[in-house]
């Protein structure tokens, strides 16, 4: 398997090369390519209709596509390897009648565990993500939020190898959020890939080593966070003083974006400017902070989709 | 949780039992499967002790004897005689209602005087007692030139049987599976199972979890039935049937399967439960035209002969040809065959329409696009 463009091949990690996918004349995926690599938590974001879905369909197989290729380990995928994948689709459902653990452990033994065994998964999971007590009640009794807890727990009670969630985040609150948080975190540690899409950026920004963006159906930006920070972050600096940064106008190759009494955002054309900002400031006595404004991924995400 | 024992992907035999598993016990757990199924089994019970109680076959009639009248009703298998002093103590058990009327002897018949020739007298209290005249009377015998093989009373019996059966459990089970492919569909649940297993290994567990319901439900109100008869002392009229039962069953399992294919072929079509009566509705065709077939036409051999070999209608005409004395030895093979056939069709088509469908939400998926894919 030759590497994907831009994506260098590594043992151990699943691959998207070229993926294309059609309905009817529109174009859903055009030649998508990104990489999750094992242990790694990618966050995949983008826009209502950008293809995150289909993409999440095909790498489950659950969804045909109409070219390119999904490998794990730089081999195609099977349908037996598919089997070991772990798998919240967006469109939730579980079997409303029947009760949490019984279907937790039913889903388990699908995947070919024994029953003890995957009553021992199942237990151990649902008690984790805070079902314990609900164990015996059927999923539709159950709250919107605590139904979600128990989707999570039937796409990783068979201990996947590979993850992935779609919007595993929609519906819960902050505390279920950093229950989740900490069950996916420990997932990845154990060298499992994790991909999972998500519309709260903020938790993505905290949460994934990775990440993918999809726009329209391309892959408008891949990396690590860092990567994607230098490239697509802002170049501005922030600067609160305890007087007035009026001054601050009048500086040579320095030009203020923002600007209020001691509180300014300013780009400087070259590093020496920038120095002598705050050389002046420290002369003036009145630095409170000084430091590299902090581009936020929703930041990043508009400027890369746009 | 770490990978070292993860254990490998089932086989296609355990999947499948798996979901036949689950199917049987949440259909055993729904309070509306066991309240049908408790009702149907009561109608039963009460079809056959209503018939006990009306029926024909009940003790014989009792008729007080007096003197040698007691032997002509000896050889009565009819009556029973109750022996009494005389006349007077026949009517005091005629008016009690103990007997239903006094054979005493014919005044002159020791003088070889008599008039009646069986040489008794039949009193009855207020109408002729015509069961014991009946049972009383001479005949002259008969002789038929064409005897009917089967009385067309029972053949017509018969029929109705298979064809209700077959109609019933059809029908019955059909929608179960329909409703439970939909149920998936509905609640989107399907799609953490096609990610797990195959849609084959998921229509077949489907399809088996609910020909083991619908043989098991038939079998529990046949071993009903015939107890249900044999308790309430009615002779079975199980003789020179056990044949075209046999290939009844037969013809029954393959037969359901193809049907139980075709709906859940066609209920995963749709998304929602209300939408499953209509896009069902021609396969539930399929299964009523053979019943009222078979009910209307029982009599009539050419359309007998044409129905045991259309797949549709063969579990229930071919039976009834077999029981009936209609078929060569080799005709129920035959359509055996053709069925078989049939239902490998039917489930292959009826695999792709599923496979075809079932990710597909919102709008009934059209017949064309689940062919094609």
């Amino acid at each position: 398997m030759p590497p994907a463009r831009g994506h260098p091949y590594r043992e151990g990690m699943l691959e998207l090369h070229d993926v294309t996918k059609r309905y009817g004349e529109r174009l859903a995926l055009d030649a998508v390519s990104f990489s999750v690599g094992d242990g790694r938590l990618t966050g995949f974001v983008g826009g209502n209709g950008a293809g995150k879905t289909t993409t999440m369909r095909i790498v489950l197989g659950v969804l045909a596509s109409d070219g390119g290729t999904v490998t794990l380990d730089g081999e195609p995928v099977t349908a037996t390897d598919r089997r070991r994948f772990g798998y919240m689709p967006e469109e939730r459902g579980l079997y409303p009648k029947m009760r949490v653990l019984e279907q937790t452990v039913y889903l388990a033994r699908l995947h070919g565990w024994s029953t003890e065994a995957a009553t021992r998964n199942a237990v151990e999971l649902l008690e984790r993500l805070g079902l314990g007590e609900r164990q015996g009640d059927t999923i539709e009794s159950l709250s919107l939020g605590n139904q979600q807890r128990a989707q999570i727990a039937a796409a990783l009670v068979h201990r996947p190898e590979v993850l992935v969630l779609d919007e595993p985040f929609s519906g819960l609150d902050p505390m279920a959020v950093e229950t989740v948080q900490a069950v996916l975190a420990d997932v990845a540690a154990t060298g499992v890939p994790v991909l999972f899409s998500s519309h709260q950026l903020d938790i993505v920004e905290r949460l994934c080593d990775d990440l993918v963006i999809i726009a329209n159906g391309r892959i408008a930006a891949s990396g690590t966070r860092d990567e994607l920070r230098t490239a697509h972050g802002s170049e501005r600096w922030e600067l609160l003083t305890s007087g007035d940064l009026g001054w601050l106008r009048e500086r040579p190759g320095i030009e203020v974006a923002d600007f209020d009494g001691g509180w300014a955002v300013f780009e400087a054309d070259s590093d020496a400017s920038r120095q002598s900002v705050l050389a002046e400031a420290v002369s003036r006595g009145e630095v409170v902070s000084f430091s590299r404004e902090h581009t936020t991924l929703a930041q990043i995400f508009k400027e890369v989709v746009r | 949780m770490s990978g070292a024992n993860r254990p490998t992907a089932p086989s296609f035999v355990d999947s499948v039992s798996l979901i036949a598993g689950r199917e049987i016990t949440m259909r055993l757990r729904s309070k509306a499967f066991l309240i049908s199924t408790g009702v149907l089994m009561l109608a039963v019970l009460a079809s056959v002790v209503l018939g006990s109680l009306f029926g024909g076959q009940s003790e014989p009639t009792k008729v007080a004897v007096v003197g040698t009248a007691a032997d002509a009703v000896a050889d009565s298998d009819a009556l029973e005689a109750v022996p009494v002093d005389d006349e007077a103590a026949g009517e005091q058990l005629l008016r009690d209602g103990e007997v239903d009327a006094i054979v005493v002897p014919e005044p002159g018949a020791h003088q070889g005087q008599t008039v009646d020739p069986l040489g008794i007298t039949v009193i009855g209290l207020d109408q002729t007692p015509t069961g014991v005249v009946q049972a009383l009377s001479v005949h002259p015998s008969v002789e038929l030139l064409d005897p009917a093989a089967v009385d067309p009373g029972l053949a017509y019996l018969v029929a109705f049987g298979f064809g209700i059966v077959f109609f019933m459990s059809a029908l019955t089970f059909g929608t179960t599976i329909a409703q439970s492919v939909v149920e998936e569909k509905q609640t989107r649940v399907v799609e953490i199972l096609l990610s797990t297993v195959s849609a084959r290994a998921l229509l077949t567990g489907k399809v088996i979890g609910n020909s083991v319901l619908a043989f098991g439900q038939i079998l529990a109100i046949a071993v009903l039935a015939i107890l249900g008869l044999m308790l309430t002392g009615q002779k079975v009229l199980l003789g020179g049937l056990g044949g075209s039962v046999t290939w009844f069953v037969v013809f029954f399992a393959i037969g359901f399967v193809m049907l139980a294919a075709l709906f859940a072929a066609t209920a995963a079509m749709v998304s929602r439960s209300e939408d499953i009566g209509s896009v069902t509705t021609p396969v539930t065709m399929l299964v009523m035209i053979p019943y009222f077939l078979v009910v209307f036409f029982f009599d009539d051999p050419t359309v007998l002969g044409i129905m045991s070999y259309v797949p549709f209608s063969a579990p229930v005409g071919m039976p009834v040809r077999i029981f009936l004395g209609h078929a060569e030895w080799w005709e129920p093979i035959v359509s055996l065959v053709i069925l078989v056939a049939t239902t490998a069709l039917a489930v292959a088509i009826g695999e792709r329409i599923y496979r075809n469908s079932l990710l597909k939400t919102g709008a009934r998926v059209p017949l064309a696009e689940a062919l094609r894919g």
